[in-house]
């Protein structure tokens, strides 16, 4: 099944609409669950769909307007979590085995400010597990289909966020990204992605793979929608300690103030092998059409990302395999017996992880071990600090930066299951930004060959979030229509 | 198109060993070791699979050996590691009875175990 995207309701059209009165954020959700409940079988965006939850928050958000009170900027809109973000006594799994059942003793820090600003958390969406994979078929709980041609995948690992906002199953929702987890399958779905700066949103309650990677950040259909959701939920944190102790950017002021005069860098190393000719066009065109917008365009080479991948894929791993090391069946998640403590750390462990969590872990221990630090490890965290050495030669020059989101439209399932190395090539254009802490924005831009979508991504500096917004309005609305 | 202190021209006859590690490939009993470190039990035909996948990864991985790095400083994080320091107040502390409610095996409000001394 190959289907347009549907037009649905904004985010910020909804939370107009129930602050005031015009609907009611109970109607709002029912007709969400409607969707969700007639095509998330064949979707299976959601791992768990909070359904009583959700009523009683929609019901709290109505008594508020009720009571003259204005329940926030997100009053009433439903939005859903990429399943590694704790929500208290609801089931949070990673879409693991040996997660499974697991109800955390608290909300994760975005969780709360969800609450505050007035949404309406609906349920928790299919991953890769743990959170490595790029097509979410390392799910325990089976994969994740793309809404725009269901034979194919959402991409990964936030796949069923992706999916969720793009089958108009709710307007918003959130997703983390390690090395492109969020841009990469909001490209292949045709919906927008956020990688904030690194600290700029808290990872409290985050359950982590690679903590010096890893941020939160918004899915949603209009960049607009971004904005609104990444105000809500960045600020510092004193419960995380990477947190950016300072007032994060104003954005949604700032999305129709145009392009004219900004320096925008097209990078060269992520235009040419590896990526497929029709995305490099959209790419190209995406220049053009910043340029007509006013913008001077110039092609920039950053030398130090052809190393991205390499260096990712020792320092994610190294950092997992510790992280990891935590789901040892005694405090949490499932336990398989055995005689002795070692016997049944082995015995969870073996059954509970997948084949790619496995994989993770033992290159990381790998790349940690002695003899081997020093070539592995080391030399890949040397790499970062060039990776960001170039980011800041370039943005010496340029205000942002412009690449492809990923070198493909959505491939088919099982396309790259049996060759790791093959599915880690879809995030080559998006790992550098992750590797220097950065942030980057992946908004749809035009189709591909196969009438799939595909995503162009904008590059800041850290903290240049404002800029970055402002970039990928103009280009949102400069965008071709897809699927034609 | 790398014009950084990428090859280093002096090293060239000598690609290997210049960081004490073995540059032959990751073997059957090196990924055997790690997964025992990291409390994990392979079959013949995983260890096989998982030998031949990570010698994949690691041989894409050495495009970065010959990158000259001396004298670049590692970067094991985006932001400095600072103090945070905060008063000392008392905060709201999980709720026990939860926890505990998560784990597998609990006796007398402590998490169970099977022996982790003794024979084995």
């Amino acid at each position: 099944m190959t289907s347009k995207p549907g037009t649905y309701p904004t985010a910020i059209d909804i939370a107009v609409s129930v602050r005031s009165g015009e609907r009611t954020a109970s109607e709002v959700l029912e007709d969400h669950l409607a969707r969700i409940g007639s095509s998330d079988a064949e979707i299976h965006a959601f791992n768990h769909v909070m359904v009583d939850e959700a009523r009683s928050t929609a019901e709290a958000v109505d008594s508020a307007v009720e009571a003259g009170e204005n329940p926030g900027p997100l009053a009433g809109v439903p939005v859903a979590l990429k399943d590694n973000m704790c929500t208290r006594a609801v089931p949070t799994t990673c879409s693991s085995r040996i997660l499974e059942g697991w109800k955390p003793p608290y909300d994760a820090t975005v969780v709360q400010r969800l609450g505050v600003a007035g949404a309406v958390v609906i349920g928790k969406t299919n991953m890769d597990e743990f959170a490595m994979g790029s097509s979410t078929e390392n799910s325990a709980f089976g994969p994740t289909r793309n809404p725009r041609d269901t034979s194919r995948v959402p991409g990964g690992s936030s796949g069923g966020s992706a999916a969720a906002v793009a089958a108009g199953f709710v307007p918003i929702s959130l997703g983390s990204d390690t090395g492109g987890s969020i841009r990469q399958p909001a490209a292949l779905c045709g919906v927008v992605g956020v990688k904030p700066t690194y600290g700029a949103v808290s990872r409290l309650g985050l359950i982590a793979f690679a903590s010096s990677l890893d941020q939160i950040g918004p899915f949603a259909n209009t960049v607009a929608d971004a904005a609104v959701l990444l105000e809500v939920i960045a600020g510092h944190d004193p419960g995380d300690s990477t947190s950016i102790d300072e007032p994060f950017a104003e954005l949604s002021p700032h999305l129709d103030d145009g392009v004219v005069g900004t320096r925008i860098g097209l990078i060269t190393e992520m235009m040419g092998e590896g990526i497929d000719a029709d995305v490099a066009a959209r790419t190209r065109e995406a220049a053009d059409a910043l340029e007509a917008a006013g913008a001077t365009v110039e092609e920039v080479s950053i030398p130090a990302v052809t190393y991205g991948l390499s260096a990712y894929y020792l320092v994610a791993p190294a950092e997992a395999s510790s992280n990891l090391a935590r789901y040892d069946g005694v405090r949490y998640g499932n336990r398989v017996e055995g005689n002795t403590t070692d016997e049944m750390m082995f015995a969870t462990r073996t059954q509970g992880f997948g084949d790619e969590v496995k994989r993770r872990i033992m290159l990381g221990a790998y790349a940690l071990s002695a003899g081997y630090y020093d070539a592995f490890y080391g030399k890949a965290l040397k790499v970062r600090t060039l990776i960001r050495a170039d980011f800041q030669v370039a943005y010496e020059k340029f205000d942002v930066l412009l690449s492809p989101t990923s070198p493909s439209t959505a491939f088919p399932f099982g396309d790259k299951t049996s060759d790791p190395m093959a599915m880690y090539l879809n995030d080559v254009c998006t790992i550098p930004t992750n590797l220097a802490g950065h942030p980057a924005i992946s908004v749809p831009f035009g189709a591909g060959d196969d009438g799939l979508p595909i995503g162009v991504q904008v590059l800041a500096p850290p903290r240049g979030e404002q800029q970055m917004f402002t970039t990928a309005a103009v280009l949102e609305s400069a965008a071709p229509g897809d699927a034609e | 198109m790398n014009d950084r202190p990428s090859e280093s021209p002096d090293n060239t006859e000598s690609p290997a060993n210049d960081g004490g590690a073995d540059q032959s490939r990751i073997s059957a009993d090196d990924v055997a070791k790690v997964a025992n470190l990291s409390r994990l039990t392979l079959d013949a035909d995983e260890l096989e699979l998982f030998t031949h996948q990570l010698a994949d990864i690691l041989d894409h991985a050495r495009d970065i050996e010959s990158l000259d790095l001396d004298g670049v400083e590692p970067m094991a994080r985006p932001l400095p590691l600072v103090n945070v320091f905060r008063a000392d107040e008392p905060g709201e502390p999980l709720d026990r009875a939860e926890v505990l409610a998560a784990a597998p095996s609990v006796e007398n409000d402590q998490f169970r175990v099977p022996p982790s001394l003794g024979e084995r």
